[in-house]
């Protein structure tokens, strides 16, 4: 029987021995995805949610447990087919620097598909097809710095998505973006995750975002601490959280250093529904 | 795909990659020009006793082949030509006198060669005649001359020589005109050995001989391959000589090889600054490039496209900038006076652009080194 989930982790564990001092950056997590589910990564810096996102996107291997995608267990393949699995497979979208300065909008999306070898009239319209559902029909020729911070996300987003991936991260793609935008980002990615039936992993600081998210994977100290699927629960975290944003970004190197940091207290509460 | 990302991101920062482009092209001139100029004064110390049909010189015992020391008797000649495995020998002398236009011009520094017809040292005229009879009073002269003073085949020439203390005006025919013959940085002016004795600048007026003294003697052998056998065995056979080739010979003249390394180190140090320069130019961009290669890698952009990517950029801007530089040279040169000794020769400019060409890759091999080491996680603060 062929397996529902596209993404499934098994007892993934990452851990850092840095002169001696040994740090569970992930903790034995279970996690499973599947096609057309799109999952929102909470939690405080340090959680260990950035550590989980570079393993799923192959670019850091586990110390332990299994994580495959498409039922192929990426511990067992060698750097070169990783990067191979990542052109293939994965879509991704960076907080910043998402966007190569000397390609236009169109070839920032285009770059994917030649990646993969797939070049053509069909993919340029395919990539003119995604940039105008994104609302870029006017910016096709416009290189990254004449475009704004929101546009240059949703080129991000295209390009995440033009080559078909069964797997789409995205690390803090509203950080640098103003909540109206934020929520038109976040709301497309949702849409054409949904629409392709990939599986979609969001790492996010901004607890209003998990609006749009089916299921809230919050993890603490490496752990998964709660996973939130019912949807009353998850419009009331998003809801009635304070605006969260913590000041920076995570870092795996940070998580490692600081896996045992307590909770944020704000996210904490709001988690608990207070 | 390298060639995608290479060519659009050189396209797209045209402005930045023509100005260094142009860097490259000042140190192309730079070194075109050196080589030019080594090869042209080269020419100009060695461009006839290249050219001489001839495989061997013998020169006076201890001169160290000084073609101005040496003095030979007029009987080592036959001495020389008896030797098994010697084809042909021939005396050459050489001084310098000055050519005199009868128009008030400055005069015109040549050397004075004295060489036997039928006898290696006597180039072939490329217009006119050779010199048949030893006692004619008739010259070839180089091309060089005949073109700067517009003289011609039939004309006359005087030229002035100091002899003793008083300086003799000689007229001498232009029966032929030779090719490119330069010696010691002067075009060259060719007579019969026994006009030459009669007119060359002597310290002392009254000396003359029935047997003129010559400076070396040209020895074409049956056996080019032979050489070095042959130079011993002509040395061992006459008395009080030192035998050498061609090169040799022209190497040992002086400051020859002083000029040379001079040059050479010149060469040497601008290409050590266009592969620095190169190198520190790429290195600093793809430095200030390592979020977005790390970008390229994270989403699944192999190692050998983003290595060849940067290459075929540096190569680009090498090649264009190098084109640039001959450009430049080639009309700068177009444009100079011929006195200025810069010569190119297909070797000189082929090696002098492979190396520039090089300049580009060693320089770039650092920042390949760099951009092949950008972690994506760190380059991307993850």
């Amino acid at each position: 029987m062929k397996n529902e989930y596209i993404l499934e982790t098994k007892n993934a564990s990452k851990i850092y021995d840095s002169n001696g001092l040994v740090v569970k950056a992930v903790d034995e997590v279970n996690l499973r995805i599947k096609a057309g589910e799109f999952v929102g990564l909470v939690g405080p810096s340090g959680s260990g949610k950035t550590t989980m996102l570079a393993m799923l996107a192959t670019l850091l291997r586990e110390t332990d447990g299994s994580l495959l995608i498409d039922g192929q267990d990426l511990g067992s393949m060698s750097d070169k087919q990783r990067t191979k699995f990542r052109r293939e497979k994965i879509g991704f979208t960076f907080q910043s620097n998402n966007l190569v300065p000397y390609l236009t909008a169109l070839e920032n999306v285009e770059v994917m598909l030649r990646l993969n070898k797939i070049n053509g009239r069909k993919s340029r319209e395919k990539a003119i097809a995604l940039l105008t559902r994104l609302g870029l029909e006017d910016r096709f020729d416009s290189l990254p710095g004449q475009l704004s911070g929101g546009q240059q996300q949703r080129v991000a987003i295209a390009r995440s998505l033009i080559h078909d991936p069964s797997v789409v991260l995205a690390d803090e793609p509203t950080a640098s973006l103003d909540t109206e935008r934020a929520n038109q980002v976040v709301q497309i990615f949702a849409d054409l995750i949904h629409e392709g039936n990939r599986a979609g992993i969001m790492v996010t600081h901004d607890l209003r975002m998990c609006k749009y998210v089916d299921k809230v994977v919050q993890m603490v100290d490496g752990k998964i601490a709660r996973v939130i699927t019912d949807r009353d629960e998850i419009n009331l975290l998003a809801g009635t959280s304070q605006f969260d944003k913590l000041p920076k970004q995570d870092s795996v190197e940070e998580e490692a250093l600081s896996a045992n940091a307590l909770f944020t207290p704000t996210l904490s509460s709001a988690l608990a529904g207070n | 795909m390298s060639i995608y990302l290479s060519l659009k991101e050189v396209w797209r920062n045209k402005g930045r990659f023509f100005l260094f482009s142009m860097v490259i092209a000042l140190i192309a001139v730079l070194v075109l020009f050196t080589a030019g100029l080594g090869e042209g004064l080269a020419s100009a110390n060695k461009e006839y006793l290249e050219k001489l049909d001839a495989t061997l010189l013998v020169f006076q015992e201890g001169t160290s082949y000084s073609t101005i020391e040496s003095r030979l008797g007029y009987q080592k000649v036959k001495r020389v030509q008896r030797v098994d495995g010697v084809a042909n020998a021939g005396p050459i002398g050489f001084s310098n006198v000055e050519i005199v236009p009868d128009d008030g011009l400055d005069p015109i520094g040549v050397s004075f060669i004295g060489a036997e017809t039928g006898k290696p040292g006597l180039p072939a005229p490329i217009i006119g005649e050779t010199i048949r009879s030893k006692q004619a009073k008739v010259v070839m002269i180089d091309e060089r001359i005949a073109e700067s003073a517009n003289i011609s085949v039939g004309d006359y020439i005087t030229i002035k020589s100091t002899q003793g203390t008083e300086d003799k005006f000689y007229d001498l025919r232009v029966t032929g005109i030779t090719d490119g013959q330069q010696y010691f940085f002067q075009p060259s002016i060719f007579v019969s050995l026994a006009i030459w004795d009669k007119y060359r600048p002597k310290a002392d007026a009254s000396i003359s001989s029935s047997r003129p003294v010559t400076n070396v003697i040209a020895v074409e052998l049956d056996d080019p391959t032979a050489m070095v056998s042959m130079a011993s065995i002509i040395e061992s056979v006459v008395k009080d000589v030192e035998v050498t080739d061609i090169k040799t010979a022209y190497e040992s003249a002086p400051g020859y090889s002083a000029q040379q390394s001079t040059l050479n180190t010149m060469k040497g140090f601008t290409f050590l600054i266009g592969v620095l320069v190169i190198g520190g130019f790429f290195q600093i961009q793809t430095l200030q490039k390592v979020p977005q290669i790390g970008m390229l890698k994270a989403i699944g952009t192999p190692n050998p496209v983003v290595a060849v990517a940067s290459i075929l950029q540096i190569i680009f801007v090498t090649v264009f900038g190098v084109a640039l530089g001959g450009l430049a040279v080639f009309g700068l040169v177009l444009g100079m006076p011929s006195s200025v000794p810069i010569l190119f020769t297909g070797s000189s400019v082929l090696i002098a652009v492979a190396s520039l060409l090089l300049i580009g890759p060693l320089g770039g091999l650092v920042s390949i080194r760099v951009a092949l080491k950008v972690e994506p996680l760190t380059a991307l603060g993850m």
